[in-house]
Formats: C-alpha cells, structure tokens, sequence
C-alpha cells in the first residue's frame, strides 16, 4: 500500500460499566469529547464521522452531532456485529486514504448492561398450526433443539472443535485463561470488573455453556470509545506536543470468513483471523513476534485460546503449550489482554473495536501508569464480528 | 399413526428417517438451507443427496441457559457425517460434559417434539451415542 500513513491522533474510551442514567449519546459524547481533548482538537477539525451502535437504534451520528458539534460534515452510521468499532474506524481510514478527508472522528458506543444471553436470531415461537418458515423449512424454534445460536454455547464448541485438531483442552485450561484476565484486570480502574478471581472460583461458578463459567464470558456493559483518526500530511502541520503523542496505523485489516465446509454450522472464526493476521503483518512490514501486547477477542475464555493460534503467536497447534508457558500473562514473553479484556473489561459492543485501541495506543505512549507494559512499541488489536467478520489493527510508536 | 411433518425439510421423514443436503452440483459444496448460489464457487443448481446417519462428535457444549421453552441443560454438538459437519443435539444422554467425548461415535434419532391443533406431530432430530 503506496498511499501515506494514517495515525490516532487523539482517543479516550469511558470507563465500561452500568450507566442507568446516561443514554447512548451521553456516553458516545464523553468518548468524542475526550479524543477531541487528547488529540488537541475540535469538531470543527473534523472532516467526518464514522458513528457506530449496534442493539440500540443504530444511527446515533447525528444524535451525537446536535451534541458535539453539528458542522454539516458527512456522517456514516456502521453496524458490524462485534467489529462494529474497528469498522467505524476504518470507515474514517477509507475516507482519507480517499482524499475526501484528512481528519475524522470515529466512534462506538452501546448500552448491554442488564441484557441477558444474546441468543441467535431463530426464536419463533410454536404456532396454532405448525408451519414451514425460512430458509430451513422450519416449522418451530431451532435454537436449542438443532445445536445452539447461543454466543457462549457457539464459542465453547469454537473452543472444543480446537480440541478435536489438535488434542482435548481442558475446562481447567480454559478457566486459566480468564483467572490471567481477571487478574489483568485489578490494574485497570476503566474495566467493568477489577477482581481477582481465583481458578477455583471460576470453575465453580454458574456453567452458562461448558466449558464457559459465567466470568469467562464477556461482560455486558455499558460504554463508548472514540477516535480521531489524522493524515500524515495534516499531522506533519500540527504542533511538536501533538506530533509526539500521535501513534502510527500501521496496518487495518478486515476480512471475512470465506466458504469452507462447516461453516454454515459452526461460525468459522479461524480463517478470516488467520487471513486478516496475514495481511496485517504484511502491510505492517512485522511479525507474530515483534508484537509486544495483543488485545485480542476474547469474548469467551474458549475464544482466546484460539485466536493465539489464528494470529499466529504460537506454532500451529500449539496454543495450549503457548498459554501453559505464561507468554500471555502481563509478566509473560508476549501478553495477551492485560487490559483485563471482554471477560472483566466488558464488552458494550459498537465500542469493543476502538477500546481495544485506546488500550493499545496508551501502552505505546507510555500512559498506561501501573498496568504500562514497559518498553511496549508495537501493538495489536482484534475482534470479531459473528457473522463473520475480523477487523485487525497493528499499532506502532 | 398422526400426520407428521419435520421439525426442518433437511430431515426426511418416513421408515427411513435421514438427513439430506442441497449439493451444488458444480463443486460439490453442502448446505442445509435454501440457497440463491453456491457459497463455494457462484454456482446456481443443486441436487439433494442423503447423508450418512451415523457420525462422530467434532465439538460439543452442555447449554445451561437458552431461550424460553428449551429445556436446560442439553448437549449441543457439531456432528461429522462422513464428510459433511452437521449441527444437532446430542440426546438421549445424561447431559453432563463426562458423558460426551470428542471423536465419539454417534447415529441419527428423531423424537416427538410436539402436537399442533390438528394433531399433526412435528418430528425433531438429534444424534444418541451409537
Ligand atoms: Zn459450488
């Protein structure tokens, strides 16, 4: 990619949690406000606005504009399942790599906290006749009775269908992987939750999907982050504070999931993550092992375990040894959601994917107080969007 | 003996109850659900063909929490029929992680699953340890 360098010039992300009384644009304007204030800028500075939401109306762009600032810029409202956020962001990216910008403002912002299981999209209910309906003919609800298109049950079996790969994973394997987030997560006053959890208590807790307890699944909660994403050329006018501060784009990746036999039963999160890891790591000019912290999707603890294999971070096969050998822990080689991560962070979704950058981002600027991962230079981001999407993010300072 | 229909038209009812799959007939990709083109390689002609009624389990989950009406816990799984993956539940098992192993040999089941006004069942399927 010949075109020039793209930068976070300024981001903020709330702190995740229950907010009863603030609605979506409360929470999308305190991001936007809060990236305006770290990147040294104003709305009028913006060229446009990426705004994403997903389980609320979906078009909070110009809600946000009568709030922030309505400058009559153009406003694209993104819904991208998970990836949402990083959709947003490189709604913006596209905008400027264009020409048609060379400043813009991307956000995320959702209301879970409270909601139950997200369940799959087939909840019809039994008629007075019964009746075929869709695309299966389906004459009653199959969610439940044809396997589940429940997000925990759909990524416990993501998780044991690596174990059919590659030799079974352990429950207690799993549960490590959340005690290593949760514990990650006492330094991080912005998370949701900030306990320790004990491996006992984990696997003790309520089963919501085996192997997945409830604290390793990701946490429902309210929550917004933002962006202002700058041009190298426009950077290069701003002033020595802001230029030092900037962090590079080094790569933006997203990718679905191509048609592989399988897929249309269990969501298939391994190929667009490997793939888009790929391509990330190309255009980013680095590899696996010059990464020095990886946020990365791990809306369940099942999750993880794969994504260190997807993105390359361990040998093929090999993410059960690889999390055994501590690199994932904060004083490991190479670690893995020291922002706690979706399990104690929360996971307010349109947000997840800008979030996980503010976290990045603050590693590289030196920011990130008692939690900073020292000497952190390069950085990388991941989500997922069940459906499928991966949207990957490599950071460089 | 009542009218029944099936839970889905990929199970086929009869002395012989079994699964199909649309197959493009250009690359031989499957799918159970009405398709527009093949996901695989655009084509746009499909065959039905049956598949094999025993499998093995490739990954599974005990569900403790679904959507109202499902009783809980059950065992969803993928299922490997030859060489076609397969979503069900596995039934007619004690539903606790013990009992399912991966790799696990497993057939086709069907089960009432319940009556409409006109008395006619709709019939459902899962797969029991074979
Ligand atoms: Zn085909």
């Amino acid at each position: 990619m010949a075109s020039e360098n793209l930068y976070i010039l300024g981001i903020h992300m709330t702190k995740f949690g229950k907010y009863p009384n603030r609605d979506l644009i409360d929470l999308a304007a305190e991001a936007a406000q809060g990236a305006f204030k770290d990147g040294g800028v104003t709305m009028g500075d913006m060229n446009i606005l990426a705004a994403g939401n997903l389980r609320g109306t979906g078009r909070i762009g110009q809600p946000l504009q009568k709030q922030i600032g309505q400058t009559g810029i153009p406003v694209y409202n993104v819904t991208n399942a998970c990836a949402t956020g990083a959709t947003a962001m490189r709604v913006v990216m596209m905008a400027i790599k264009a020409g048609e910008a060379d400043m813009g403002l991307a956000v995320g912002s959702e209301k879970l906290a409270g909601v139950g299981l997200l369940t799959g999209a087939n909840v019809k209910a039994d008629g007075k006749t019964w009746t075929p309906e869709g695309r299966y003919d389906a004459v009653s609800a199959t969610d439940g009775r044809i396997g589940t298109e429940t997000m925990p049950g759909v990524f416990a079996q993501i998780g044991m269908e690596y174990g059919s790969r590659y030799g079974e994973v352990s429950f207690e394997t799993f549960a490590k992987i959340s005690e290593k987030n949760h514990y990650h997560s006492t330094l991080n006053p912005l998370a949701a939750y900030q306990k320790r959890m004990s491996l006992e208590e984990i696997m003790k807790d309520v089963m919501v999907a085996y192997p997945n307890t409830r604290p390793m699944c990701s946490a429902n909660s309210d929550g917004a982050a933002a962006t202002v994403i700058v041009s190298e050329k426009k950077l290069r006018t701003l002033s020595k504070a802001q230029q030092d501060r900037a962090v590079k784009i080094a790569a933006s990746i997203l990718t679905t999931d191509p048609w592989e036999d399988g897929c249309q039963v269990l969501a298939n999160v391994n190929t667009c993550t490997r793939e888009a890891a790929k391509q990330a790591y190309a255009q980013a000019g680095v590899g696996p092992k010059d990464l020095h912290l990886i946020e990365l999707h791990d809306c369940f603890a099942t999750a993880e375990l794969v994504h260190y294999d997807n993105l390359m971070l361990c040998d093929e096969g090999a993410a059960v040894e690889h999390f055994n050998s501590g690199a994932t822990w904060r004083e490991g080689r190479q670690p893995v959601n020291v922002s706690g991560g979706l399990e104690s962070k929360g996971h307010p979704i349109a947000a997840t994917g800008i979030a996980n950058v503010w976290e990045i981002a603050t590693h590289l600027r030196g920011e990130a107080g008692p939690r900073q991962i020292e000497g952190a230079k390069i950085g990388m981001t991941h989500v997922i969007g069940l459906g499928n999407t991966c949207a990957i993010h490599i950071l460089q300072k | 003996m009542p009218n029944q229909v099936p839970l889905v038209s990929y199970l086929v009812l009869g002395d012989d109850p079994h699964l199909i799959a649309h197959e493009c007939t250009n690359c031989k990709a499957r799918f159970f659900d009405r398709r527009n083109g093949c996901a695989k390689c655009f084509g746009t002609e499909f065959k039905d063909v049956s598949l094999p009624k025993e499998g093995k389990v490739r990954a599974f989950s005990v569900v403790h929490s679904a959507a109202p009406g499902i009783k809980v816990p059950f065992v969803a799984s993928v299922i490997e029929c030859g060489t076609t993956r397969v979503s069900a539940n596995i039934i007619n098992v004690d539903p606790k992680p013990e009992n399912v192993k991966l790799g696990m040999k497993v057939k086709l089941a069907t089960y009432v699953l319940g009556k409409d006004e006109a008395g006619t069942e709709a019939i459902g399927f899962g797969f029991e340890p074979a």
